[in-house]
């Protein structure tokens, strides 16, 4: 479950160490965009020394490598792939970045003799690729995706405003084919680090849109955005009361049964399980309540 | 002469310069030398060893980074001097 | 000879034993010294200080108010060299790098000093040995008590004073050097044998003011008292640091699990940004639960104003104002109440503010296994502060919290013996930092509190650990055992020695 990613930039020790404690889900050590050009190797060494040497990791960790067009790309790969990293987080992804990828991930992964498979995060930043989305999300490797809004919206020749309501189309296909194909669907960042109520109503809005969690570029950020994403209080209450009916429902020999004067079926009883699924990895649910 | 120059001196960073020389020569200025010199100390020899580095001075300006920035930005260090020009 | 905590402390003084043991002796409070007639207006600081007839021997006192901006001071250290003075022991509330007495100390002028709060400079002169007598760093509340006691005997006492009427009494709120609260000043006032005020407005009359005509000798008028700009000392931000957003994110969110956030809840926070982020995160909340809170205490910030005028708090009782935000309250906010250190945390005081804390949020160089506290050092031994009000507060409330985060610049926070004792383990009851919080064993009730709440409860010595794990584990350094001072605890015991540093 990823409600949360938060960008760490990976030329920064201060921030990579300290990445961890912030309650983020998951940590985007950055080597692309927050990385200048002529320090594209510090960086790189810099994570790669963290992921090897350091003691104590995010809980998920997702690199961030520079494009595949990129002079970086190879190198970034070599370094940072093994077995203490989660994700791959491609920029610009096309079809057939991730085609090359998974070739290349295999390999990697057997030369180094690693014990897990590396996923890919495609990073949807493009006209192009939005308009490949749905056989990106179709790859095996991809188990998240994530929606970059500033490269897009430049890419478009259009302006992104806080409301975003250029935004809505892309948020919507997005999450659409992420859920055609069981992914999680990752929000863009929220560039106003001050302005908590505009995260919120940001957030609030990708949620309701079907994305599971969203992309933090500051630690302040995380609280907001993992209540959004994490099941409310009442939801929860919601879910139990449909499990208690469910089971008096059964106990009866009654197939079908109502709440609160709504027939409830089985799209509903699905929507009870996947409330009680995020709330038990958020660890909302209190046990000793049977399904 | 190669010369390699990596890292920064912000806090928690090291700048860290090597360069090809006759001797084996290491200086350390950090801000917790009383406290981590040897240690700093170990971690540079390591990677000089891994390298199999002998004659070169390396100069660290250290503010306070761990292990694992020490051995990068040395690594990074390294990597440059070998490619930069005579 | 060690003390009860096993420091090792100079000869011939009374060893720390508890925080309580104060409760079990008489109080000897001293009369005040009521000085009849009116007082004596001069124009030059020069000759109210040939009138006073200073001798080797004597004790000079100051308040510290004016902080990084204060001249009066740094005038009668030129004075003291002027006049070829020698012997002559300072007892200045507290000492701010602005303050030119390396001069005098280098010189051999200066014996003893007393002081709360030492950094910089001066600091740096000290402990290279330069000082003849010794360096006693006290806590606020027992600077007042040692006065009032007459152990801390003063001669002079030199006050700054930004208004003073025609009468001779004296005011903070007022004038184009106001400073706010002038609470240090106070026992100064009423026991020193001489006191000065030292003003650069005159006005007809106070109406309210803190210094009472009846205990003072001179008024001096000059040019400039100090620049008012020079009284926010750089510690009265918000922190803008993650770490600090955080532990006092989680600061906040404890208390409210302790149940201290609540109707009639009163505290204190220290100065520091993250503190101040504590204080802010505190706010949010009580407004958010509706909340209203009796006292908030301490050294007072635009923070602490802004929650008075919110209406979240009943009164602000103020010992020293930090900013400008503060001084305009003082004057203004009938809430906002001027009290004297004596008033706020001598141990012997029936209703010191420091005893009535539900809660207070302090900082700390280092603590200890022990929980013992260490804000007087940093790890290289090198004296970067005092007590101040740490001491005071830590034993008075009934929940004290210390936040820092784990390590700063690779020097972890927790040792398994402090470089000097400021605040005894037996007063702190919570460590906060942003990779765990640490419960002292004494405080059963609070830890069972905080049992299933989620909050990353560890012992104390498994936090070392982690940031050994981190950072690696330090070498020992080697301290020099030449004493130049002590530390003195609030009831006049000696907690700690002060070391030259190599």
């Amino acid at each position: 479950m990823i409600r949360s990613l938060l960008f760490v930039p990976g030329n920064n020790p201060g921030m990579i160490q300290s990445a961890d404690v912030f309650g983020a889900d998951g940590v985007i050590f950055d080597l692309e965009d927050s990385v200048h050009i002529y320090e594209k190797d510090n960086a790189r060494m810099l994570v790669k020394s963290f992921l090897r040497n350091h003691p104590i990791h995010p809980a998920k960790i997702v690199i961030r490598v520079n494009s595949v067009d990129s002079p970086f790309f190879s190198a970034d790969l070599e370094a940072v792939v093994g077995d203490e990293i989660d994700y791959v987080l491609l920029p610009k992804a096309r079809i057939s970045d991730i085609k090359m990828l998974t070739e290349k991930l295999e390999t990697i992964e057997k030369e180094k003799k690693l014990k897990k498979q590396i996923a890919i995060m495609p990073l949807i930043e493009s006209a192009v690729s939005l308009v490949e989305t749905e056989g990106i999300a179709e790859f095996p490797r991809v188990s998240a995706l994530m929606f970059g809004a500033e490269d897009f919206t430049a890419d478009m020749g259009i302006t992104r405003t806080k409301q975003g309501k250029e935004l809505a189309y892309p948020r919507a296909k997005i999450a659409v084919a992420c859920h055609a194909y069981g992914v999680q669907a990752i929000d863009t960042p929220f560039t106003d680090v001050d302005d908590e109520d505009g995260l919120f109503r940001d957030a609030s809005e990708a949620a309701s849109l079907g994305f599971a969690g969203k992309a933090a570029i500051h630690p302040r950020q995380i609280e907001i955005i993992n209540r959004v994403f994490s099941p409310s209080d009442d939801n929860i209450i919601w879910a139990k009361r449909i499990f208690e009916a469910k089971k008096e429902a059964d106990q009866k020999g009654h197939g079908v049964f109502s709440l609160d004067g709504k027939m409830v079926d089985k799209p509903v009883i699905s929507r009870a399980e996947t409330i009680r699924e995020k709330a038990i990895a958020c660890k909302k649910w209190d046990d000793g309540f049977e399904k | 002469m190669k010369i390699g120059i990596a890292g920064s001196l912000e806090s928690n960073d090291a700048l860290v310069t090597i360069k090809e020389s006759t001797t084996r020569r290491i200086e350390i200025k950090s801000i917790v030398d009383a406290f981590f010199h040897e240690q700093i100390e170990k971690t540079i020899t390591d990677v000089l060893k891994e390298k199999a580095l002998q004659n070169v001075t390396v100069l660290i300006q250290d503010r306070g980074a761990l292990d694992y920035t020490i051995r990068a930005r040395l690594l990074t260090a390294i990597a440059r001097m070998e490619a930069s020009d005579d | 000879m060690k003390n009860s905590l096993e420091r090792e402390i100079p000869d011939g003084k009374k060893p720390f034993i508890s925080p309580t043991s104060y409760a079990e002796r008489i109080y000897h409070s001293l009369p005040e010294t009521r000085h009849d007639g009116n007082p004596v207006f001069l124009d030059d600081l020069d000759d109210a200080f040939k009138a006073l007839d200073i001798k080797p021997g004597m004790t000079i006192s100051f308040h510290h108010h004016l902080r990084n901006g204060d001249h009066v001071l740094n005038k009668v250290a030129h004075l003291i060299e002027k006049h070829d003075l020698h012997d002559i022991n300072l007892a200045p509330s507290s000492v701010f790098p602005e303050y030119d007495l390396v001069p005098v100390i280098e010189q051999g002028r200066i014996n003893d000093i007393y002081t709360s709060y030492l950094n910089g400079p001066v600091a740096q002169a000290i402990q290279k040995g330069f000082l003849k007598g010794n360096l006693i760093m006290q806590t606020h509340g027992g600077r007042a008590r040692s006065i009032e006691e007459g152990e801390l005997k003063i001669d002079v006492a030199f006050l700054a004073c930004p208004s003073v009427d025609r009468q001779g009494n004296g005011s903070g709120a007022f004038g184009k050097s106001a400073c706010g609260a002038l609470g240090y000043g106070i026992s100064d006032l009423y026991r020193a044998k001489k006191v000065v005020l030292v003003t650069d407005n005159v006005v007809d009359k106070l109406e309210k003011y803190q210094f009472d005509h009846r205990f003072v000798d001179y008024v001096v008028k000059i040019d400039s008292i100090g620049n008012p700009e020079g009284i926010v000392s750089g510690t009265t931000r918000i922190t803008r640091d993650p770490i600090g957003l955080k532990i006092a994110r989680d600061t906040s969110f404890l208390l409210e699990r302790l149940n201290v956030l609540k109707n009639g809840v009163s505290l204190q926070t220290g100065a520091g940004g993250t503190s101040l982020a504590v204080m802010d995160q505190i706010g949010k909340r009580m407004a958010e639960l509706n909340i209203k809170g009796n006292i908030l205490s301490g050294g007072i910030t635009s923070y602490h104003v802004k929650m008075l005028e919110a209406g979240l708090f009943k009164n602000i009782y103020d010992v020293q104002c930090f900013d400008l935000e503060a001084v305009r309250s003082f004057r203004e906010n009938a809430g906002h109440i001027g009290i004297s250190a004596s008033e706020y945390a001598n141990p012997f005081h029936k209703d010191a503010i420091v005893d009535k804390l539900d809660a207070v949020i302090l900082g700390a160089t280092e603590i200890d296994l022990d929980f013992n506290v260490n804000v007087t050092t940093n790890s290289f031994g090198s004296i970067i502060g005092g007590s101040g009000g740490h001491a005071d507060t830590a034993h008075g409330a009934k929940v004290t919290i210390i936040t820092s985060p784990l390590a700063r610049a690779r020097i972890p926070l927790i040792k398994e013996k402090v470089t000097t004792v400021t605040t005894p383990g037996e007063d702190i009851d919570i460590l906060i930092t942003e990779r765990g919080i640490a419960v002292n064993p004494r405080r059963k009730d609070l830890l069972d509190k905080l049992t299933g709440t989620g909050l990353p409860v560890y012992d104390i010595e498994e936090l070392m650990n982690l940031a050994h794990k981190i950072c690696g584990k330090p070498m020992e350094i080697k301290k020099s055992s030449e004493k130049i001072g002590y530390v003195e605890y609030r009831d006049g015991t000696v907690i700690d020695s002060l070391y030259r540093l190599r």
